[in-house]
């Protein structure tokens, strides 16, 4: 067993510097990195980018970042439900690559795949599409979309082991397994640090090659965007 | 009279078929979900990563860690299944799920939608929309006829920066049922009580009309 467990969030995130590229999992504020958001407020690394699917609401999650103006550039699919990050993005502080989400996910899992880039139907004809390739496929087009280049992925998961074998729970897992292994490092936080050989490996989502830091996450407030219920007859 | 967003579900939700995997949009489009007929199976799927949403859930039974794609607390149905960001897109971009139903700003008559951004007003994202519209073959879109303030939204060309082109095959309004096909809107239905003559005065782009226009059954 190749040992990945660090002992918390302060050595996780050794090595993050100013200027770096991160991808941090989430949608919305579901199954986000609470604990390396914290410490990035933490460690005031400036002009920094992001590729997260939200940019989180203006107290929590990537909005706690913005507040602190961290970050020099998002790339991201939905960016409502933000009034700070709205602010920044009129007045041009803060630079925004709209992405459709499922480009984003795959130019994630290319990066994580070992493809440089892939051809997809999203955005053709569009202002997405402006200035890069594009191609006929069997008579519809598609636009080239590269691999993201990434230093950290910052990714949430369930339960893990110090083998860096992943389970995520619910929608929660969204984009954080594509991230896996999508950047130069890979650190993941869970919520159950299990121990090694507790995960059935028939029913482990990430395999640990994919991993190279994890660490037992703590205080997870798990703030929910939109509490929609229905009572009881 | 003209339709309700409930009544544009209701008429939506017959298009529904036994046996289909639906991905609903935010908005008018998850009412739809509330029409269904209950003698069909049907699954719906949520891009940000599930397969078989069911209601909301009871008051003290929500879970944050699951969601829908409006990122509101939902349950799920037995044999649902959960999955990531890149294998839902895999199940919308691979034409896996059979019937897409979303919301617009506008559409024109050659299929095109604008439904992400209104320059200097609102850039919030397009979301899953743009991989939804480019990928899916029996697409409806669900929308007001007209804006706030009158102007049509069924035009002959789309004035806001695009989601897709000519992708649309199908729209309902609170007017009337629209097929999108040879670069014009046909006329199919129309709402109860609204002539022809008014859903011909709210479309700015190409109207077709052929012979009796029969009423919407809702």
């Amino acid at each position: 067993m190749i040992n990945k467990k660090v002992k918390n969030v302060q050595e996780a995130l050794k090595g993050v510097k100013d200027n770096m590229t991160l991808m941090l999992g989430g949608f919305g504020l579901c199954g986000i990195p609470e604990n390396a958001i914290l410490e990035l407020v933490n460690l005031n690394v400036k002009d920094v980018t992001c590729i997260s699917n939200n940019a989180g609401v203006d107290d929590f999650g990537l909005g706690l970042l913005l507040q602190n103006k961290q970050i020099k550039k998002m790339i991201s699919s939905y960016v409502g439900e933000n009034d700070e990050f709205e602010r920044q993005m009129l007045s041009g502080e803060l630079e925004v690559e709209l992405t459709p989400q499922g480009t984003l996910a795959e130019k994630c899992r290319a990066a994580q795949a070992g493809f440089p880039a892939f051809y997809t139907p999203a955005g053709y004809g569009t202002e997405v599409a402006e200035g890069k390739e594009t191609r006929e496929f069997v008579g519809k087009m598609y636009v080239l979309e590269p691999a993201f280049k990434a230093d950290f992925a910052f990714v949430k998961a369930w339960k893990g082991d110090a083998a860096g074998n992943l389970v995520f729970k619910g929608t929660s897992r969204n984009f954080n397994p594509n991230m896996c292994g999508a950047a130069k490092i890979t650190v993941v936080e869970v919520e159950e640090l299990v121990e090694v050989g507790a995960l059935d490996p028939n029913h482990i989502h990430i395999p640990g090659i994919f991993v190279q830091r994890i660490f037992q996450g703590t205080n997870y407030e798990k703030r929910i965007e939109q509490r929609t219920v229905r009572q009881k007859k | 009279m003209a339709l309700d967003k409930n009544g544009i579900a209701k008429r939506i939700a017959q298009e529904v078929q036994d046996g289909f995997y639906v991905n609903l949009g935010i908005g008018i489009p998850t009412l739809v979900a509330n029409y269904v007929r209950e003698d069909i199976e049907v699954e719906f799927q949520s891009e940000n990563g599930v397969l078989g949403m069911g209601p909301f859930p009871f008051d003290g039974e929500e879970d944050a860690d699951i969601i829908n794609a409006g990122k509101q607390t939902i349950t799920t149905m037995p044999g649902a299944s959960f999955f990531d960001s890149a294998t839902s897109f895999a199940m919308i971009r691979g034409k896996h799920v059979d019937l897409t139903i979303l919301g617009a700003m506008e559409v024109a008559e050659n299929g095109d939608i604008a439904n992400w951004k209104i320059p200097d007003k609102m850039v919030k994202g397009m979301g899953g929309a743009m991989d939804l519209v480019a990928s899916a073959e029996n697409i409806i879109v669900a929308m007001m006829h007209s804006n706030k303030r009158g102007e049509s939204k069924i035009l002959k060309q789309c004035s806001l920066p695009l989601t897709g082109v000519g992708c649309v095959t199908k729209v309902v309004t609170n007017l009337a049922f629209l097929e999108v096909k040879n670069n014009a809107f046909h006329l199919l239905e129309r709402a109860p009580g609204v002539s022809v003559e008014e859903i011909q005065k709210a479309t700015e782009g190409t109207l077709v009309v052929h012979g009796d226009i029969p009423e919407m059954m809702i």
